[in-house]
């Protein structure tokens, strides 16, 4: 026999109300939980991916859309530019690096990147199993995809078009999977990069009649439209699909070509002034920078997290009041226990820790409940999702601040347990035995 | 002698002095303390325990001045040498039989009587792991007792002890308490108002309020 064990008796001897304060508590502690999880891994991977972008530039639209679709390759992209406008940016002097991106198809979700291997080069990729693409629809599945869609090396799928899983198939030529990447926890695990000429190639093939409903002059934006010229010769194919794709800069071609975005690197900060503002009003494109559009962002969102951050303490603090008072009426009950157990040779101090005891192990329970709820709650989230970016958060992971979760939990039972500790402390013992 | 008492008196807030006989017991024997309701028997046991402080005179138990002793040795004085007898058992209902004698071990920090062997010795072994909400009147009384001897106390005070029990009851918990005292050689004494207790102890003292 010890006091935790009193106290544990107590608690155990009326379970609904002990129950429903461990509940409460832990539903605020919860929702806390899942906030501090995702704002934290939030924050660091959309810094994450998006270190070494100074700026992206596309069509015309949306800047929060242009920077979510080409670098978090979340919302869809904004339309395609001219491939000469991006190659006549290159020159700029203020730019350092440019990689181009071709957007616009899925497999089973999963986006296909038509870019070069300064992408690679950026994100500092590593392949887990074979090699970067040499030549058209050779394409490189990120960790997530091969994990997911089990497609091994040598493997061959057909793409879809759109970004969306349900779009119909371009099953006129087969991707080949040359490379595995190894996982790097960002947004390159969910992607499969592939060269921009695969994607180019990819809506050659496409002969018109198989997809009545998208028309030329009704191409959704940031989808390649359905290249007409169709016409070239068995012989051209063959040429050109064994032709070595290019690995950086911006692939030649012959015919009027298009991507969907740029991402450049500024040469010095003097273009962080110069070049959004050259952009924006002397080209026919779109500059946006990430880390504007991500900070203007976390302020929009701000107002919600800071709503259910309202509503955690408010339940924190019935669960603290409910305690109190499920520690107080008890205590009234309590009071001739108390005394017993005065007269059997407890001292004052051991009732008083027997209180604070049950209050702490009360909110103890509270906090070790509350972050595992809050780590389920994300868990259940991530799993519901698969494609977009709650995936990417990985649910079991803990931080450091889930430590002062518990501190603060044991604070809200220390401060719940004051005045009825107190008032145990104070008890007459003479007075209550006589009391009968 | 075990326990001496010179002079005592107390007031309670707002009354008149009590003044008590004297006290004097030895090792294994016994006294009742006998008196109208309301003269101030209890108050006179709750100075006995260490539970009140008296106004005048001292309290000498096994040569210890009780109020010499301040807040935890006293209780802890008290743990280890008083066993009390409350008038209703007055067990924790949230501990079973066991637990609820564990207690009084855990608190005076001394390992008394062998716990099962009390409570087989009380006729109630068989109850050890019941829920205290389980027992009926006079088992309840019977734990309370095993609570109050499990220390091996010095003095064993009983406060009315058998004011709800019937006879068959009362004759057994009286004597139970003479048993055990004189078993563990401790001093009993027992407040009481009861008649049916005197016919077992003849050795008493009277408080009257004056």
């Amino acid at each position: 026999m010890n006091l935790f064990k009193i106290s544990w008796k107590y608690l155990t001897f009326r379970p609904l109300s002990t129950a429903l304060n461990i509940v409460l508590l832990a539903l605020g502690l919860a929702i806390i939980t899942v906030l501090l999880l995702i704002q934290d891994q939030f924050e660091k991977k959309m810094n994450q991916d998006a270190e070494g972008i100074d700026l992206v530039v596309g069509a015309k639209g949306s800047p929060l859309q242009l920077i979510l679709s080409s670098v978090y390759h979340i919302d869809f992209p904004t339309g395609n530019i001219k491939v000469e406008e991006a190659k006549r940016l290159s020159r700029n002097r203020l730019v350092k690096k440019i990689i181009p991106l071709a957007l616009g198809d899925n497999f089973q979700g999963f986006r296909i990147v038509g870019t070069n291997h300064d992408y690679l080069e950026l994100y500092d990729l590593t392949f887990s199993e074979g090699k970067a693409w040499e030549v058209p629809f050779e394409v490189v599945l990120g960790s997530e995809v091969a994990a997911k869609s089990g497609l091994k090396l040598g493997d061959e799928f057909a793409s879809s078009h759109g970004i969306s899983v349900g779009s119909h198939d371009h099953d006129q030529h087969n991707f080949v999977v040359s490379g595995i990447l190894a996982p790097r926890g960002n947004v390159a695990d969910r992607l499969i990069l592939t060269s921009i000429e695969s994607v180019w190639y990819t809506h050659d093939e496409e002969p018109e009649s198989e997809d009545p409903i998208t028309s030329q002059d009704s191409v959704p934006a940031g989808e390649f439209p359905q290249d007409t010229l169709a016409t070239e010769s068995e012989a051209d194919h063959d040429a050109k699909f064994h032709q070595e794709v290019s690995k950086s800069g911006f692939p030649a071609s012959d015919q009027d070509r298009e991507v969907t975005t740029l991402l450049i690197q500024y040469r010095n900060p003097m273009a962080a002034i110069q070049l959004p503002r050259m952009i924006n009003s002397g080209t026919g494109m779109q500059a946006a920078s990430p880390s504007f559009e991500m900070s203007r962002l976390f302020e929009i969102l701000g107002v919600g997290i800071s709503l259910l951050q309202g509503l955690a303490f408010v339940l924190i603090g019935i669960s603290g009041l409910g305690i109190f008072i499920a520690l107080y009426n008890s205590l009234k009950e309590r009071k001739y226990d108390l005394a017993i157990l005065r007269a059997i040779g407890a001292s004052r101090g051991q009732l008083l820790v027997l209180i604070f005891l049950e209050g702490l192990m009360l909110t103890f329970l509270g906090a070790v409940f509350g972050i595992t709820l809050g780590h389920t709650f994300l868990w259940l989230a991530v799993s519901q999702s698969e494609q977009n970016v709650v995936a990417a958060i990985q649910p079991w992971i803990f931080l450091k601040q889930e430590l002062w979760i518990i501190a603060y939990a044991l604070g809200v039972g220390v401060l719940a347990s004051i005045i009825p500790a107190w008032s145990a402390y104070q008890t007459s013992i003479a007075k209550q035995l006589t009391k009968a | 002698m075990l326990l001496e008492t010179s002079y005592l008196q107390y007031a309670h807030p707002g009354q008149s002095m009590i003044a008590f006989p004297e006290i004097k017991v030895d090792k294994g024997e016994a006294l009742l303390v006998l008196g109208k309701s309301g003269s101030g028997k209890t108050t006179l046991l709750n100075l006995l325990a260490g539970l009140l402080n008296p106004a005048k005179g001292e309290i000498k138990l096994d040569g210890v001045v009780l109020s010499s002793l301040t807040g935890q040795n006293l209780d802890l004085f008290r743990g280890k040498n008083i066993g009390i007898v409350f008038q209703k058992p007055h067990l924790i209902t949230a501990l079973n039989v066991n637990q609820n004698l564990e207690l009084a071990h855990f608190f005076s920090k001394k390992k008394g009587q062998e716990i099962s062997h009390l409570l087989s010795e009380l006729g109630i072994g068989s109850k050890a792991n019941s829920s205290v909400l389980t027992l009926s009147e006079g088992e309840a009384q019977r734990v309370s007792i095993a609570r109050a001897l499990a220390n091996s106390p010095k003095l064993i005070l009983a406060d009315e002890p058998t004011s709800s029990l019937d006879d068959e009851n009362t004759e057994k918990v009286v004597q139970l308490l003479k048993q055990q005292a004189s078993k563990i050689g401790a001093a009993l004494i027992i407040v009481t108002h009861d008649q049916r207790v005197k016919s077992h102890i003849s050795n008493f003292i009277e408080v009257k309020s004056s």
